[in-house]
């Protein structure tokens, strides 16, 4: 039991303040990256409305050049699907978080799998967000809002990307010996990462699709 | 589905080597619910924002705004458990973001519209 327990806190490393060094550098990281991200928005609301040529994301425009006609090229309905998949693979990573801690490893692996699985298809919706933009003559070169846009949302896709990454790796963990309590500060650090995601695409949301 | 499922890491708290972090009780299963189901009527509150009347007044960047600072603090006070965690990590996370904040505010006073010399 004493090396049981020895080995636990070895593995965690705990500091003078009695927290898991895990934990104190995820907050510090994700501390860091408020800054990151508020430097992207503030970029993309500073140049907002200031694109010379379309298309635009609010409002119609017609190229007086060639006379081709562009609708807005947000659409808000696909992007509020994909901001609500989003909040409910935080409710799924929430469950799994308290399932390694219960040591019940089947809904552990399951809850993991869900939240991987609600990461990819918001990924999914974002490819084809970005997709459906270019092919209406929206491009990162276009104008500034397209540079701005792609910039933004496409880091939030990256850090998303990453979090699936770190979620299927612990599904494998999972699978090969089994999470427990012991691994419960490593998964509520995961979690912490993917509920940032979270709350930045919060941000993200109502900033870059919902003001005008 | 368990309904009250307390950090296992306070448990440790009993053990004779144990670190000395104060016990930390999580929300419980019925609260994540609860916060799933809020979170999901502010999204369908925003989006209905969006395609009301309200688009066209001058209440709808504010409605917005709020609707999007409700959302973040429930997800980081519960699915990111800031209000039962130790005071350490508040300070780690409200530090910076209140600096990006006010980056954000000044930048926009310098450069964006709401610039006094905006063009």
């Amino acid at each position: 039991m004493a090396t049981a327990v020895a080995e636990h806190h070895a593995e965690h490393h705990y500091t003078s303040t009695g927290l898991p060094h895990t934990k104190i550098a995820i907050w510090a990281f994700i501390g860091s990256e408020c800054f990151f991200f508020a430097s992207l928005i503030s970029t993309y609301l500073i140049y907002k409305g200031r694109s010379i040529v379309g298309p635009f994301p609010h409002t119609p425009w017609t190229d007086p050049s060639t006379g081709q006609h562009f609708h807005p090229i947000l659409n808000i309905p696909v992007t509020s699907t994909s901001t609500f998949v989003l909040l409910m693979s935080s409710l799924a990573m929430v469950l799994a978080h308290a399932a390694v801690e219960r040591n019940d490893h089947k809904w552990s692996r399951i809850w993991l799998l869900c939240t991987a699985a609600l990461g990819a298809t918001f990924l999914g919706f974002q490819a084809y967000e970005f997709t459906s933009f270019v092919h209406e003559g929206l491009k990162i070169t276009t104008n500034l809002f397209g540079s701005t846009f792609f910039i933004t949302t496409g880091f939030h896709g990256a850090h998303v990307t990453a979090g699936v990454l770190w979620l299927i790796t612990m599904y494998f963990i999972d699978k090969k010996r089994g999470l427990g309590p012991r691994d419960a500060v490593n998964v509520d650090v995961m979690a912490l990462y993917w509920h940032f995601v979270d709350v930045v695409w919060v941000a993200i949301f109502t900033f870059l699709y919902l003001l005008q | 589905m368990t309904s009250d499922h307390s950090h296992a890491a306070a448990s440790d708290a009993h053990e004779p080597h144990a670190p000395p972090h104060p016990e930390i009780h999580f929300p419980t299963w019925k609260t994540y619910r609860w916060v799933a189901l809020i979170l999901f009527v502010l999204t369908v509150a925003e989006v209905w924002i969006y395609y009301t009347p309200i688009k066209q007044t001058r209440l709808f960047a504010p409605a917005l705004i709020t609707l999007s600072i409700i959302k973040f603090t429930i997800v980081v006070m519960f699915y990111m458990h800031l209000k039962y965690d130790a005071k350490i990590f508040r300070g780690l996370f409200l530090g910076p973001l209140t600096i990006a904040i006010i980056v954000i505010i000044s930048l926009l006073f310098l450069f964006g519209h709401l610039s006094l010399h905006a063009t």
